[in-house]
């Protein structure tokens, strides 16, 4: 049985339908790129899996359990977390207690986050509004470990990021992939999406257009999908 | 020496002044809800002390412990049922529900226990002193009042630095939507502390028994107080809530020194310049964020 079971979700921003019938599964130990161009409905996807989002239709399941009315702090408990686009750390915490507040028992305590990422210890007694880019996004995924999650939710990954810092956070990622965990990302870069995740999956205008996996992927299927001309058959406008 | 007299009645006032302020400042720190009912559910728990010790003839200290914790249920309550609701209508409708709240609280009390005034004793605690000289005497009450609001704000202070519910609830006033996806449950970090906040005001509205006589209609004249107070002192500083407190108290009995009709103005009149001079209070916030 997977994972993460999703089927026929509908959620709206409004009056905005951002997710359209989407299914799919996530088997235990995956790690599944999400991307698409901006607007496509990926952040609202991961906020509604992760429970922030209410959905308007279809269901989300964990180990076949239905979830898609568990409020958000409870699906923490059986474990989702969600790295939030932003990456919203509480500002006036510092980055142990930012650490601390999300801790939960398992494989990840604070001292196995802080030495998966090496950025944080010179900086756990700062508080979190002091933290360079790539700090920030270092304490967002290491708070969301210390849950010690099942399925890691990461939104846009690298955005905002320098390329050292990037390079930082994909070194430490692979750690948490190396240790059993699941992860779905929604990533911009295709390039480093293509060369993390085990599957990509495209999506536009809330609804997936592309599936598989990367090796077997041409690159030019993936931006097709990606910015919708293969719907239409040709590159025209 | 009266007016080292004065200032020393003026500290130890501004101590009871932190004691009602701390719950209305834990509030306005947490759920960025001013309380107006703080005043009148303070009252309630001077009434629901004076009941109880008169019913089961305890002394007001060991009818604390069944005010105290029927208090915090009664702040548990007043956030899930009342509150929560609100909150979602925006930042008036809190405001709205307290006040008819402190209007309901304050004519049941006038209903309840007509418009007599009433008072706790203490006992032996009421009248003892210390008598340094001629002049000068400390009383006894005023010291313990003020060494319980020293350990109530402390003790409050290292639970929001210390423990974990203390920095969930921290966590929570900086971004209540982030705290539910790291797993806390906000609605519960938000009826703590109501229950933490309305227990101190019963507290608080104790030692007010015991200091001075009391009848119904004194709630919102605490509730003013303790804002002043409040403000005075920063918002969402505890400690600069104490300094608040002490600067209020003293500015009310050196005030009174001077012309009894100025106990009340002067403390208003400080109030007013340090808002129109330094708006945002002698410390200002460092623990939560405004």
């Amino acid at each position: 049985m997977s994972l993460l079971e999703v089927s026929d979700l509908d959620v709206r921003h409004g009056l905005l339908q951002a997710v359209r019938g989407v299914s799919f599964e996530l088997d235990e130990g995956e790690t599944l790129a999400l991307v698409g161009a901006n607007g496509a409905g990926k952040s609202t996807l991961l906020s509604a899996i992760a429970g922030a989002h209410r959905p308007n239709g279809g269901t989300i399941r964990l180990d076949g359990r239905p979830i898609t009315n568990l409020p958000a702090h409870r699906r923490v408990g059986i474990g989702i977390a969600l790295v939030p686009e932003g990456r919203r750390l509480f500002q006036s915490l510092t980055v142990e207690e930012n650490l601390l507040v999300a801790g939960r028992p398992g494989y990840w305590t604070l001292e196995r986050v802080l030495e998966a990422f090496p950025l944080l210890p010179p900086r756990r007694g700062h508080r979190a509004a002091t933290l360079s880019g790539g700090e920030r996004q270092a304490t967002a995924i290491a708070r969301a470990l210390m849950s010690n999650p099942r399925l890691l939710l990461l939104d846009e990954v690298s955005l905002g990021l320098a390329p050292a810092a990037i390079e930082d956070v994909y070194r430490s990622l692979a750690r948490v992939t190396d240790a059993g965990t699941t992860v779905l990302l929604v990533e911009q870069d295709l390039t480093r999406a293509l060369g993390f995740a085990r599957r990509v999956m495209c999506m536009l205008e809330g609804r997936i257009v592309l599936e598989g996996d990367p090796a077997a992927l041409a690159r030019e299927q993936i931006t097709e999908a990606y910015f919708g001309l293969a719907r239409t058959g040709a590159p025209s406008r | 020496m009266t007016w080292v007299n004065a200032v020393i009645e003026g500290i130890l006032l501004g101590g009871l002044y932190a004691l009602f302020a701390c719950g209305l400042s834990l509030m306005f720190g947490v759920m960025r809800i001013i309380n107006l009912a703080h005043g009148d559910l303070a009252l309630l728990g001077t009434f629901m002390i004076m009941v109880v010790s008169q019913h089961l003839g305890l002394s007001p200290f060991a009818a604390l412990v069944i005010v105290l914790p029927g208090a915090a249920a009664v702040g548990y309550a007043l956030q899930m049922g009342i509150l929560q609701r609100g909150m979602r209508g925006g930042e008036l409708a809190p405001l709205l529900a307290t006040f008819g709240l402190s209007v309901v609280i304050g004519n049941l009390l006038l209903e309840i226990f007509s418009a007599d005034t009433h008072s706790l004793s203490a006992g032996a605690l009421t009248t003892a002193s210390w008598q340094i000289s001629s002049q000068l005497s400390i009383p006894a009450l005023g010291v313990l009042i003020f060494a319980v609001a020293v350990l109530v704000l402390g003790g409050l202070q290292l639970f929001l630095s210390r423990t974990s519910l203390g920095r969930a609830m921290r966590a929570t006033a900086d971004d209540p939507g982030t705290a539910e996806l790291v797993g806390i449950n906000s609605r519960r970090v938000y009826a703590t502390a109501s229950a933490i906040a309305i227990a101190s005001a019963a507290l608080a509205g104790m030692f007010f028994g015991m200091r001075s006589s009391f009848d119904p209609t004194l709630g919102p004249a605490q509730l003013i107080f303790a804002f002043e107070a409040v403000v005075i002192g920063g918002l969402g500083s505890l400690w600069g809530t104490l300094v608040g407190g002490i600067i209020l108290g003293v500015a009310q009995t050196v005030g009174a020194q001077i012309d009894p009709a100025w106990s009340i103005l002067s403390g208003h009149i400080l109030f007013l310049a340090v808002l129109a001079f330094r708006s945002g209070g002698i410390f200002t916030a460092r623990e939560v964020r405004v």
